[in-house]
């Protein structure tokens, strides 16, 4: 098959995929989306005669777009445009996931200081804080008290970008040092991690610790509705163990993978591949 | 081997060293993106973005 990559930057979860990709004499061809025009009509002529394009771009706002011109050429990306919408706000992927029934921390979303600072009142402290956009953990906020909280909410209104005006407000679970990472296929399971640290945060951008993860029937089945909730796909979801349960905290549509990789037995990029080869019906058709 | 646009240094791609990598020059630490593999050339690597993430 031909496989369009967006990209902008390779990081080693992209050349995995490729290698992985060419290992098995698919016809693989690297878009640089930095280098590319999105007109109305007509598909840029690299993505044109792609039998699936892979959405890798790491920029959320390239993917957004870049997905959303894929299909209206009608050229399959993954994921879709619909599942990096969801997945790329805070707020729609939390709506997404309540809506559907899936357990998630309890999240106000307010558009000034002074009602944001009612739902911190609220939920109490410790809370947290989130920007609506952003990954690896960056301008996360655990709020201990009154004066921390007035102060991020000022610095937030004042200085950030309009998205950081919308507060977004949640309750702090209290994990035990970890939280779960499952790689899954349209909601199947590809593997699972736990990531550990002495830090509030836990993301493997932040240095966290990670080890294989066996996830039991109910995990499973969370796994598979929060991957139905947001549009389905190639996907990273996070759990939080809360005593003898899970909740989810988000769900993640550009998953980084080469920790996880590392982590377990599974070996994930061939797993993915194999996703793709059976989303693109081209298992037949690989070039030799 | 390619040169670095910071220092001049010369910084050794490793043999699946793709387009669009970022690697390090030893010398004076500059991040470095390959835009050209054959023969290699080196760029500044683009600054994170707020954006930028899974």
């Amino acid at each position: 098959m031909r496989v369009g990559l967006l990209y902008s930057r390779i990081r080693r979860d992209e050349k995995l995929l490729l290698s992985e990709l060419r290992d098995r004499g698919h016809e693989v061809l690297k878009v640089d989306v930095r280098d590319q025009q999105f007109g109305l009509d007509d598909a840029p002529e690299d993505l044109a005669d792609c039998d699936v394009v892979v959405d890798r771009c790491l920029a959320t706002s390239r993917s957004l777009y870049a997905t959303k011109f894929c299909e209206a050429y009608g050229v399959p990306v993954v994921n879709s445009a619909e599942t990096a919408e969801t997945c790329a706000d805070k707020v729609k992927n939390s709506l997404a996931l309540s809506q559907a029934g899936v357990p998630t921390p309890a999240t106000d979303v307010a558009f000034t200081k002074e009602s944001a600072m009612e739902s911190i009142e609220t939920f109490g402290y410790p809370c947290v804080l989130k920007p609506v956009v952003g990954s690896w953990g960056r301008l996360m906020a655990k709020i201990d008290s009154k004066s921390a909280a007035e102060a991020i909410l000022e610095h937030k209104a004042t200085l950030g970008h309009y998205e950081h005006k919308v507060f977004y407000v949640q309750e702090f679970v209290d994990k035990p040092g970890r939280d779960i990472r499952v790689v899954a296929t349209d909601g199947e399971p590809v593997a699972a991690m736990v990531r550990s640290s002495d830090h509030w945060l836990t993301n493997a951008a932040k240095g966290a610790e990670t080890e294989a993860f066996e996830l039991d029937a109910e995990a499973e089945t969370l796994v598979k509705q929060a991957s139905d909730a947001v549009g389905g796909g190639l996907l990273g979801v996070d759990l939080m163990e809360t005593g003898d349960s899970y909740t989810v905290h988000e769900v993640n549509h550009t998953v980084e993978f080469k920790a996880l990789n590392d982590a377990v037995e599974t070996d994930v990029p061939a797993e993915v591949v194999d996703w793709l080869e059976a989303k693109a019906g081209a298992k037949q058709e690989v070039v030799v | 081997m390619a040169e670095c646009v910071q220092c001049g240094a010369d910084v050794t791609l490793h043999d699946d060293a793709e387009v669009g990598e970022i690697v390090d020059c030893t010398t004076c630490g500059a991040e470095l993106e390959i835009v050209e593999r054959a023969p290699p050339v080196l760029d500044r690597a683009p600054e994170l973005e707020e954006d930028w993430g899974e």
